[in-house]
Parts: structure tokens; C-alpha cells; sequence
């Protein structure tokens, strides 16, 4: 039975604008200029590729559903209490292959000595064997090395595999486009003759179907960065956070932009007694220091949750009431810098020819503000979009650790930093959950930034030379 | 200039009275002061009597902002929003909710946190402009590529790393120095000195990058061909001409954070417990305190327009182009 979270659905939204507008952009050649831009530099190309595997995650994992828990006498079905998502239908060995507490990447044995009753019914401490991990080996210690070599080496001839079957799809693919022999246009991907970096493109494609197969081949058997506290594997985890770090990334921005392009083209347009109401109104917001107003407002959320209790049906649904609120509310304290841009674009687009021409012709303001000062704004509201992105994501691990964060049932980066503080702590040190945090966060953030600067070399036409 | 000092001052009014307002909804309207004694409480068997007791210690027994049962002035400043809200204008920010008097408190951790922001701050900015100096005087060279390169990488790392791999490098594999505590006096060096290097290695990356962007942009400017024309050398192109016209931006930049330094940096301070004014609020937001979060939010306020006004008189100055009128 499907389940639509509202965040689902704010995310599906977005997904179908982002598909309308690539549709609608292709066949027009002012639009689609500035993104062959984007795309041919090589560090674009790389950073979209690694992009587009965090976004397939996170829209795996916005698809959910109650799974059927079995069937009644007449057939009918039983939905399952919790709510899954297709990714973790996928990773079902990751979901329930739980240990006990502790144990490290690739480990065999508990993290922590316990207490076992011995052979000859004498107690012993020791480590014992993990549940899940290596389950079918005899001997562990002998046998681990070649196994995991041996899965790993699966996964790896599987990945290149997949990306030779990509490589050539898009040979094909781009000869027909350009009627040509699609040998002939291999031979100049692999060579690295084309305008658009394809190969750059298919190398990063590679690693990171390489990692997906050689991960999706070791993971059943092992835990790659070991298990939490719980016993739940911090791969799993890491993987899972996916999802709340893009969602805060961008639906913060689509919660935002309705506000920030209404107000800032009306008060750069318009003038007089508007301009001066939206400038009061944006002074007053950012005059609030960001984190202060963040705090205040999920406080007074926590208090308004904890004393209304029946307003969520699920435990799901209210950690998602919670994240939507997170966005709001940072889209309330950062529509303010992109609101005074726009304005500031207004006020020198009004006085353009093309402008002063259509109010001469008679058209009407609402029309001018809509046809003619908004599709000329949209490269500055891009640009803000995406260098956004990346300070949003971290900013989440922030205001986790603060308190003021998602919801502390929520997979997400900030949880798992938030723990990891009191793992180091620990004698002997508990590391993998941060490095696991660490990895899957910085790799985003990395590919996040480098992509906002191509896009705003791209479309930035002040800043089109000088820049790396 | 005093005119146009009064000017501002008078314009910053409306706008924490703005503030004012939007904390005032916040946190009375949204949830009644009710709703707040029931969580402090805790929110299962907390009977009626409970929740007024708490209510009348705490001051929040009253209407909100029209008391009909007082008589004259009364019926308006026996309220919520005149003794909670309308008070902070006089900087009487009244007792938390633990009854501790908020404005001693603030004082008193306003030193911690200025000792750790100010070298942080200061320092910071000399090394990214030194860095930023670098990166442009052999730009266009593979020097400059790796170091924007190294840049973007350092500020895709969140802070929170930075912190905790600082302190336990520094702190528990080599014991160098304590990991957190704060010893008032010059003591206080030693816990200090850590946080200190860790705020600055995480702000250095973005530092960085923008200070070069900003220098960039001055060496497109005529005023760099004609002073290269002159004959000098790229060396006093570069700290003559392109750091003097470059620092403007940069100063004025960093003038409205200036005044911030004073709430101190949230995350910094709860890691290494250093009792500053940015601890105290993260206590506050732990224990839901609201008085005492809703004090920060004014303070805050104020120390932004502070902020914004120093910049528009650092401008004046450094900038002879810039007259206020």
C-alpha cells in the first residue's frame, strides 16, 4: 500500500519541474546554452554524475509504502504497521541483519567482551561471533581475507561491466543524434574528442558503480562500517541520511523561492509603499541572527507537538512533519538575501529598453513583472539555488547537534555526528560512524560546491572569465 | 556624520520593534505560556493548580496585552507583552526560567566569549588575506589551481568535524592540551588555544576563496593597467594598489560581524565548554529555557543593527568616494 509523506510529494513536485523545465529548455538555445556550458567543463560533468547517485538514493528512498505483513482467509491483505521505502526494500539484508552493540567495519566478532556460558559450564569472557557478519565462514580469521576479496572482485567486474554497457548505449545513442557510425563515435569518446567530457563523465560513472556493486555484493556479509549502538549497520545509516540531507538542500529552496521572487520583483517594480513594506519586512527577518530564530521556532514547534500528540498518525509522519517545519523555517531565514538580489535586479531591469517599450505599448504591470523582469532574473535565482545547496546540508548536521535539528529518529548526518561525540569518548575508540557521516557528507558537500561553481561561471555572464 | 547617526538609530526602532513583535508571537501566541508549563512540567499528570503555581512564579499569569481587570495605565502594563516583551527594550530581560537573572548572567559570560572570538577573528582574517595575497600573486599558475582547489575541499568539511578530529588529535591521542573546561584569568590561554586554532583552520577555506575572488576583481580594474603602465612592480601593484582598493570590501564585511562576536560561536563553546554567552544559549535550547532564548534573539538583534551601522561609518571612512548625507 503506497504511503505519501508530504515530503514525498514536495520532492515528486520537484522532480516534475526539474523535468518540465529540461523538456521545455532543450529545444530553446538561449536556455540550453548556458548548461552545455555547465556541462563542458570536466569538473561539472564529474560533479553532476556524482550528484545524480545521491539524488537516485534519495528519490529510492521517497517512495514509500507499507509492505503486506500477510494475507487474511478470504485473501484480502495485511499491511505491515511501519512504513518502508523502496530503498530499503532493496536493502532489506542491511535493514534487519542487526547485531547486538558495537562492532568495527569488516569485523567478525563483537565490538564488546561478554559473557558466555563455556564448553565445560564454566563462564568465560570473550568476544563473540557476530550474528550476521561472516555468518558462513568457519574459521573467520583465515577465511575473511578471500571472501571479501572474492565478493569485492564480483562487485567490481560487475560495475565495469555496467558502465561498458553505459558507455556504449551512449555511443550509440550520440551517433544516431549526430549520424554517424557509433564506432567511430566510441573511438572518440574514449579518446576524449568530444566537446562534452564524456569521458570524465563515464570514469567518475565507473567509480561509483564499481562502489554501488562491490557494496551491494559485500554488504549482505558483512558490516562495511560496522554497527551502531543498536546493532544497526552504520553503512545502512549513512546511506539512509542521504534523503534528509538533499531534501533540506532543496526543498528549504522551494519552500523560499515563491516568497523571495514575488516580493523582491514587486518591491524592485513597483516602488513607493511596497518597496518600503518588503524592505521593513526583510530587514526585520535577517536583522534575527539565523540560529537564534531557527531555535525559537522549532522550540515553540516541540511544544506545540508534544501537546498535541494526536495530530500524527505515525511516528514516520511526525519525524516528516518535523523535517517540512525545519524547511520552512530555514527557508524563512535565507529568502531574505536572495529577496534583496532581486530587487536590486528589478530596479536596474525597469529602467531597460525592453521594459520601458512594453509599458509603453500598454502592458499591463502584473504582465511586465511576469513576462518580462522574472525570465530575465532566473540566472541569479539559479546561482543562489545551488551555492545554497551545499551550506544547507551542513547546516543540518549543525542544528542537529544543536538540538534544533531534524528529529532525532531521523537518519540524517547530524545524528550520527551528534552520537559519534560521545563514541570517541569511548576506550577504545569507537570511529566508524563518524567516518561513515564524514565520508557520505563530505563527498556531497565537495560535489555540491564544485557544481555550484561551474553553474555560476556558466551563467553569470560578470563573471565568466577571470574565475577558475 | 552625528545626523546621520541619529538617522539610523532612529531607523533601527522600527525594526526591533519588528523583532520584538515576531518573538512575541513566537513564543506567546503560538503556544500559550500553558502550553510551556505543561512541557516544563513534564507533560503527564500535571494537574491545573500545577501549571498556575508555575505560571504565577514565573509572571506569565497574566493576559496578554490587555488586562481589563486593572484600572488606568495598568490595564496595559500588567501584561505579558509590557513585563516579557515591551521590557527588553530597556535591556531588563527578567529572570530565566530557572529564576537566575538573565541580564548578571550575560555579563558575566559575555568575557569567555569574546576571548575566544576575538583571536579567532582577528587572526582569521590576517591568514585568509595572506593566503588570499598568495593565491592571487601567482595566479594562473598550478600553485593557484591546487590552493582553490585545497579551498573548496576545506569548506566542504563541516565544522562539526573540524572540532571533533581537532580535539581528539589534539586533545586525547597527544594530550597537548585539556579538552574543554575555561580558567578565568590568563590561565584561560590554555584552553583557548585549541579552540582557537580549530575555528580558524575551519573558516580558512571559504576565507580563502572569497578574499581571492574579491582581489581578482581589483586586478581587472583600469586602475592596476595604469599603475603597471607606470612601471611598478607586481609586487607593489599587488600590496600598494590592488590590497589597499581590495581591503574595502573585506573590512566592511567584516565590520558587521564584529559586534556578533559578542554572542559567541554556538558549536565552539559547547564542545569545549567554555562558559560564554554562546553555551548559554545551547543550555537554554537543551533545558527550554525560553526567557532566556528569548533574550539572545533581542540581543542578537540589536548587535546585527549595531553591525550595519558601523559599516555604513567604516565605509565613510575608508572609502573617501562614500559620503553620508
Amino acid at each position: 500500500m503506497p504511503v505519501f509523506l508530504t515530503t514525498d510529494v514536495l520532492l515528486y513536485l520537484l522532480l516534475a519541474a526539474v523535468a518540465a523545465f529540461v523538456f521545455y529548455a532543450r529545444r530553446k538555445k538561449y536556455l540550453r546554452d548556458p548548461w552545455v556550458r555547465v556541462f563542458r567543463r570536466r569538473s561539472g560533468m564529474i560533479a553532476m554524475v556524482l550528484l545524480s547517485a545521491y539524488v537516485a538514493v534519495g528519490v529510492l528512498d521517497s517512495v514509500h509504502f507499507r509492505p503486506v505483513a500477510g494475507y487474511g482467509p478470504q485473501g484480502q491483505a495485511h499491511y505491515a504497521p511501519q512504513v518502508i521505502s523502496v530503498l530499503d526494500w532493496i536493502a532489506t539484508p542491511l535493514r534487519k541483519h542487526t547485531e547486538k552493540t558495537y562492532s568495527a567495519p569488516f569485523a567478525t566478532r563483537l565490538f564488546v567482551k561478554e559473557t558466555v556460558p563455556g564448553p565445560n559450564g564454566k563462564e568465560r569472557r570473550i568476544y563473540p561471533r557476530l550474528k550476521w557478519a561472516g555468518a558462513g565462514l568457519a574459521h573467520p580469521r583465515k577465511q575473511e581475507l578471500g571472501n571479501v576479496l572474492y565478493l569485492g572482485s564480483v562487485g567490481a567486474v560487475e560495475g565495469l561491466a555496467a558502465t561498458a554497457l553505459l558507455t556504449l548505449l551512449l555511443a550509440w545513442r550520440l551517433a544516431r543524434r549526430r549520424e554517424q557510425r557509433w564506432r567511430a563515435m566510441l573511438a572518440r569518446i574514449l579518446r576524449a574528442r568530444t566537446d562534452i567530457p564524456w569521458r570524465a563523465g563515464l570514469l567518475t560513472a565507473a567509480a561509483v558503480l564499481v562502489f554501488v556493486f562491490m557494496c551491494a555484493n559485500l554488504s549482505p556479509h558483512y558490516h562495511l562500517l560496522g554497527t551502531d549502538k543498536v546493532g544497526q549497520d552504520v553503512f545502512f545509516e549513512a546511506v539512509k541520511s542521504i534523503r534528509t540531507g538533499l531534501l533540506i538542500g532543496t526543498l528549504t529552496t522551494l519552500v523560499m523561492l515563491p516568497f523571495a521572487l514575488l516580493l523582491g520583483v514587486m518591491a524592485g517594480y513597483l516602488r513607493g509603499w511596497v518597496d518600503d513594506a518588503i524592505q521593513y519586512l526583510y530587514t526585520t527577518l535577517s536583522s534575527i541572527p539565523g540560529v537564534l530564530l531557527i531555535a525559537a521556532a522549532v522550540l515553540m514547534l516541540q511544544v506545540y507537538m508534544e501537546n498535541h500528540p494526536g495530530l500524527f498518525a505515525t511516528t514516520a509522519a511526525r519525524a516528516d512533519l518535523r523535517l517540512l517545519f525545519l524547511c520552512i523555517i530555514l527557508g524563512i531565514t535565507s529568502w531574505t538575501s536572495l529577496c534583496r538580489l532581486l530587487r536590486g535586479e528589478a530596479l536596474k531591469l525597469r529602467e531597460a529598453d525592453y521594459v520601458v517599450a512594453a509599458v509603453g505599448l500598454g502592458v499591463s504591470r502584473l504582465r511586465v513583472m511576469t513576462r518580462h523582469l522574472l525570465p530575465n532574473m532566473m540566472h541569479i535565482v539559479l546561482i543562489q539555488v545551488v551555492l545554497d545547496f551545499s551550506g544547507l546540508v551542513l547546516a543540518e548536521a549543525v542544528l542537529t547537534y544543536v538540538g534544533v535539528g531534524v528529529d532525532p529518529t531521523m537518519n540524517s548526518w547530524g545524528n550520527m555526528i551528534n552520537g559519534a561525540r560521545l563514541e570517541l569518548a569511548r576506550d577504545p575508540v569507537v570511529w566508524w560512524p563518524l567516518l561513515a557521516a564524514f565520508l557520505f557528507m563530505s563527498v556531497l558537500v565537495l560535489a555540491a560546491n564544485v557544481f555550484a561553481d561551474a553553474v555560476r561561471d556558466a551563467f553569470d555572464p560578470r563573471l565568466r572569465s577571470g574565475t577558475v | 556624520m552625528l545626523a546621520y547617526i541619529v538617522r539610523r538609530i532612529a531607523y533601527a526602532v522600527p525594526i526591533l520593534v519588528g523583532v520584538n513583535l515576531i518573538t512575541f508571537a513566537l513564543f506567546f501566541v503560538v503556544n500559550s505560556p500553558a502550553d510551556i508549563a505543561r512541557l516544563q512540567l513534564g507533560v503527564k499528570r500535571v494537574t491545573p493548580q500545577m501549571i498556575h503555581n508555575w505560571e504565577q512564579q514565573h509572571g506569565y499569569d497574566k493576559p496578554l496585552i490587555y488586562n481589563g481587570k486593572a484600572h488606568g495605565l495598568e490595564t496595559v502594563t500588567d501584561t505579558i507583552f509590557f513585563n516579557k516583551s515591551l521590557k527588553v527594550f530597556a535591556f531588563q530581560f527578567g529572570q530565566s526560567d530557572q529564576g537566575r537573572d538573565i541580564s548578571n548572567d550575560i555579563v558575566h559570560r559575555m568575557g569567555p566569549s569574546l576571548a575566544l572570538a576575538i583571536p579567532t577573528f582577528i587572526v582569521g582574517i590576517g591568514l585568509n588575506i595572506t593566503f588570499a595575497l598568495l593565491l592571487v600573486f601567482f595566479r594562473a599558475s598550478y600553485l593557484d589551481a591546487s590552493g582553490v582547489i585545497a579551498c573548496v575541499i576545506l569548506m566542504s568539511i563541516s565544522p562539526l568535524f573540524y572540532i571533533i578530529a581537532g580535539q581528539f588529535m589534539v586533545g586525547k591521542l597527544m594530550n597537548l592540551v585539556p579538552i574543554s573546561g575555561y580558567h578565568y584569568g590568563w590561565e584561560a590561554a590554555k584552553f583557548l588555544i585549541l579552540p582557537v586554532i580549530i575555528g580558524i583552520v575551519s573558516g580558512i577555506g571559504s576565507g580563502t576563496r572569497w578574499y581571492r575572488t574579491i582581489f581578482l576583481e581589483e586586478f581587472g580594474k583600469d586602475y592596476v593597467r595604469t599603475a603597471r603602465a607606470k612601471g611598478l612592480s607586481e609586487m607593489k601593484v599587488l600590496f600598494r594598489h590592488v590590497l589597499g582598493n581590495g581591503l574595502v570590501p573585506i573590512l566592511t564585511g567584516a565590520v558587521v560581524i564584529l559586534p556578533l562576536l559578542f554572542m559567541g560561536s554556538l558549536i565552539m563553546e559547547s564542545f569545549f565548554g567554555i562558559p560564554g554567552l554562546g553555551a548559554y544559549t545551547i543550555d537554554a535550547i537543551n533545558n527550554q529555557d525560553f526567557a532566556i532564548v528569548r533574550a539572545m534573539v533581542f540581543l542578537g538583534s540589536v548587535l546585527y543593527i549595531v553591525g550595519l551601522l558601523l559599516t555604513d561609518i567604516c565605509y565613510t571612512l575608508v572609502d573617501p568616494r562614500i559620503r553620508l548625507d
